[in-house]
């Protein structure tokens, strides 16, 4: 795939449809890409990478990228397709200064997942389709099914259907699947308040604050954050204690409610494996069974729950009824 | 030196000994992953090679509450609310973050010095615990640090089922002391060959030989001015990971904390990664992700050399290289921006 | 010396939709309603002006329990505003139910301009169910209470 990808993209350089392509960079070792912009065929050739471990959503880059002088080719997976879609229907890329390519993805693999198989000091990992043979410096030689170290998000796919595109690199397009990404939310809400307090206080409790989480996140894409702003009253470079990790967490989940598309990248690059997924996925999970299903980026039309309303919308105390006393 | 040894079964007896006494942290393993925590009967030593975050909190916290101003009416009275003096003891420092505490040294320990920074030191007893399996991110070797013979007070190495230890300064000598009668007396054979050991699997290792020493073949300008910044620092998110999980960044932020009541004042860690960064009246001197990666690097690499006899603000603990939400680092950039002899 | 522990006092903070709550608190007033005086009314220009943040400080600030009163739906002011904090207060609450944080200290009434009495009635159950779940532990900030 990465071979036919580099062709097309030195095709579309050459013939002037787009003057860079925004891809993914190789690193040190098969695992550590990194999002880049290229902009010649030998940039292309040298360093551009496209495997299991390239799992960052390029989506957001595209806010910037698409605002610079010329056309920019992505190659977008089904999630970033989604999260693009959503930037456009919010106005904040411009469409038209972006050339996609949807490539399909069968599942990334989390790398700390091969490593959590007590595997360190590796030196190769080689991709043999359905699993990875990897090699240590200690002498360790062991196959690792795909499936088994693919990241959490993935596992919990979706859709395989690529929502905005330009060409597709396989046809036919994917389709929106089956999954199972609510049990996990529903799990903790069949738990006591209690198990459900101590399960987010241990979670929370291990936040840096680093703001990876909103940094990463396609739907956060305010020029300036309301933790940020001095004047805000919230503004915060620490969670300096557990309220603020509280506060912090459920206003940002809060503020991308409606428009959060599901694409994980807040779990993924969380230094501190907090499932903050969790969060986003309750408020998809409540909106769906409120106010219908909704899926955020699956259309241009459809209004989002949060900026719609209807005469008969179940009343705030619905919550109290459900589960539980008042 | 003289060296003891304990069998691993041990060291329970040999925690508890010392927790009891003083506050004992030991890096265990929490959720899957591993983190310094205070010792509690039960608790096991972590079998990963290294914690999460690194160990520059015992000595620089995430935050700390530096006074407390209380108001009453139009009563205003400052109160002192330090606790950094008592004592504690830390278990299993690698040798990367052993050497963090030298670097972070250099900067709170130069004058002015920082008080609380200074209480704390004092008041800490570092016994380093050598690596015996480091992974293919480490390039600690890169700043003259040996895996097998890290810093500290004291230093433990885990050889099959033993444990040894030697002290190399007056507080580590007390810390075997203390502990002494659960120690015997051996030599340093076995030790010696870990190290040998260890250094063989650093040249085995992807970056085990990785220098830096490139950096210095130009000067602070060149280094400044070099096109490549904008390439690099493209696909940054701003985000403060590595500045967080780093065990030699030191920038922080004092701030107000309005209680309603009174005024907490506080410090915290900064990141140069941040927008409102060394953020002054008339603005922000680093508007870009440019400025603001630059100075990351050019703080570590450059900077801090210039002013510290040539030593590196980096220790080469890998945590960026794990962490880095998009997986760009130190090694990434020095790679990038080093002038080869060759050249 | 024995400590006596102190009646627990809860202090509340009500969100007042300046076109109808607000004067029916004043209604409340005027007719002698009775209501707790640990109700700390706030004015805000209309129920979707509350910003899930004025919540949440307000349970930093020390508050125990927090209660948002809007027109009746239909009746807003500016004509569809409460629809839309009906459906923000619905999540945020349903998320702080998610979080294990008591789903009584929030809540949502809709009281016009001439109900004086549902005002003072409101005030009064919300407080009572405020002091049977006590203090606010779990969404508090315990640099805002220290003495």
């Amino acid at each position: 795939m990465q071979d036919r990808m580099i062709a097309r993209a030195k095709e579309l350089l050459a013939d002037g449809t787009v003057n860079r392509v925004m891809g993914w960079q190789k690193g040190e070792f098969t695992y550590d890409i990194t999002p880049a912009v290229f902009h010649t065929a030998e940039e292309l050739d040298r360093d551009f990478v496209c495997n299991d471990f390239a799992a960052a959503n390029v989506s957001k880059y595209l806010v910037k990228e698409s605002r610079k002088e010329g056309r920019i080719l992505a190659f977008l997976k089904p999630c970033d397709s989604y999260s693009f879609a959503q930037l456009m229907k919010e106005h904040r890329v411009l469409r038209e200064n972006v050339y996609i390519i949807g490539i399909p993805s069968w599942g990334k693999t989390d790398f700390e997942k091969i490593k959590a198989r007590g595997l360190s000091g590796i030196k190769n990992i080689k991709d043999n389709g359905a699993d990875y043979f990897v090699e240590t410096v200690y002498g360790d030689e062991v196959t690792v099914p795909k499936y088994e170290v693919m990241l959490d998000r993935c596992k919990d796919c979706k859709s395989k259907k690529i929502v905005v595109y330009d060409e597709l690199l396989e046809e036919p397009n994917g389709d929106v699947i089956e999954n199972h990404r609510f049990d996990e939310v529903a799990r903790l809400e069949a738990m006591t308040p209690d198990e459900r307090f101590a399960f987010w206080r241990n979670e929370l409790s291990r936040c840096i604050r680093c703001n990876a989480c909103r940094n990463v996140c396609p739907a956060c894409t305010c020029e300036k954050c309301v933790f940020d702003n001095r004047d805000s009253g919230v503004e915060n470079k620490a969670a300096a204690d557990s309220f603020e990790e509280n506060m912090f967490h459920i206003i940002r989940a809060f503020h991308v409610a409606g428009r959060c598309t599901d694409c994980g990248e807040c779990s993924r690059v969380c230094p501190q494996h907090i499932p903050l997924h969790l969060l986003n996925r309750k408020f998809i999970k409540d909106m769906n069974e409120l106010y219908g299903d909704y899926q955020a980026g699956a259309d241009p039309d459809t209004r989002p729950p949060m900026t719609d309303f209807r005469f008969d919308d179940c009343e705030p105390s619905v919550v109290y009824e459900r589960g539980g006393a008042k | 030196m003289t060296y003891y040894k304990l069998p691993v079964s041990g060291l329970d007896a040999l925690f508890a000994r010392v927790a009891e006494q003083q506050t004992l942290y030991i890096p265990t393993d929490k959720d899957g992953h591993a983190v310094f925590a205070a010792y509690e009967a039960g608790m096991t030593l972590s079998k990963k090679l290294n914690t999460d975050r690194s160990a520059k909190d015992f000595f620089f916290p995430q935050t700390e509450n530096l006074y407390d101003i209380k108001m009453k009416g139009k009563q205003l009275t400052v109160e002192d609310t330090r606790e950094e003096c008592a004592d504690f003891t830390v278990f299993g420092v690698k040798g990367c973050d052993a050497r963090s505490f030298a670097i972070l040294d250099k900067v709170f320990l130069a004058d002015p010095v920082d008080t609380y920074y200074k209480n704390r030191r004092e008041h800490g007893t570092i016994v380093s615990l050598a690596c015996n399996r480091p992974e293919e991110t480490c390039f600690c070797r890169a700043f003259g640090i040996d895996a097998g013979d890290p810093e500290g007070d004291a230093t433990a190495w885990r050889i099959g089922d033993e444990m040894y230890f030697a002290a190399r300064t007056e507080k580590g000598e007390a810390f075997l002391a203390f502990v002494k009668d659960l120690l015997t007396e051996t030599d340093g054979t076995m030790v010696e060959s870990l190290k040998k050991a260890v250094a063989y699997i650093m040249d085995q290792l992807p970056l085990g030989n990785t220098s830096f020493e490139g950096m210095k073949q130009t000067d602070l300008m060149t280094h400044f001015q070099n096109e490549k910044w904008a390439g690099l620092s493209e696909s940054c998110l701003g985000c403060g990971t590595c500045t967080f999980v780093c065990p030699t960044c030191q920038c922080y932020d004092i701030r107000e904390f309005d209680t309603g009541k009174g005024v907490k004042k506080f410090r915290c860690w900064d990141s140069c990664m941040y927008s409102d960064f060394t953020l002054m009246a008339h603005g922000n001197s680093r508007n870009s992700q440019l400025e603001r990666f630059r100075q990351r690097f050019m703080h570590k690499l450059v900077y801090f050399p210039n002013n510290n006899g040539g030593e590196f603000g980096c220790v080469g603990c890998g945590r960026c290289l794990a962490k880095c939400p998009i997986q760009t680092n130190i090694v990434k950039v020095e790679k990038a921006l080093e002038v080869r002899s060759d050249d | 010396m024995q400590v006596e522990k102190k009646p627990f006092k809860p202090l509340i903070v009500a969100f007042c939709c300046n076109w109808c709550s607000y004067a029916g608190a004043d209604l409340a007033g005027t007719n002698r309603l009775n209501y707790p005086a640990d109700v700390k009314i706030i004015r805000v220009p209309c129920s979707c002006r509350v910003n899930p943040l004025f919540i949440l400080r307000a349970f930093q600030r020390g508050a125990d329990g927090v209660i948002i009163c809007g027109c009746h739906p239909g009746d807003c002011h500016y004509t569809t505003g409460n629809y839309y904090a009906r459906r923000r207060m619905t999540l945020l609450f349903s998320m702080l139910d998610y979080l294990g944080i008591e789903k009584g200290r929030t809540r949502v009434e809709w009281v016009s301009a001439a109900e004086g009495q549902k005002f003072a009635e409101t005030m009064n159950s919300f407080v009572e169910t405020i002091c049977s779940l006590g203090e606010n532990k779990r969404l508090e900030d315990l640099r805002c209470k220290t003495e």
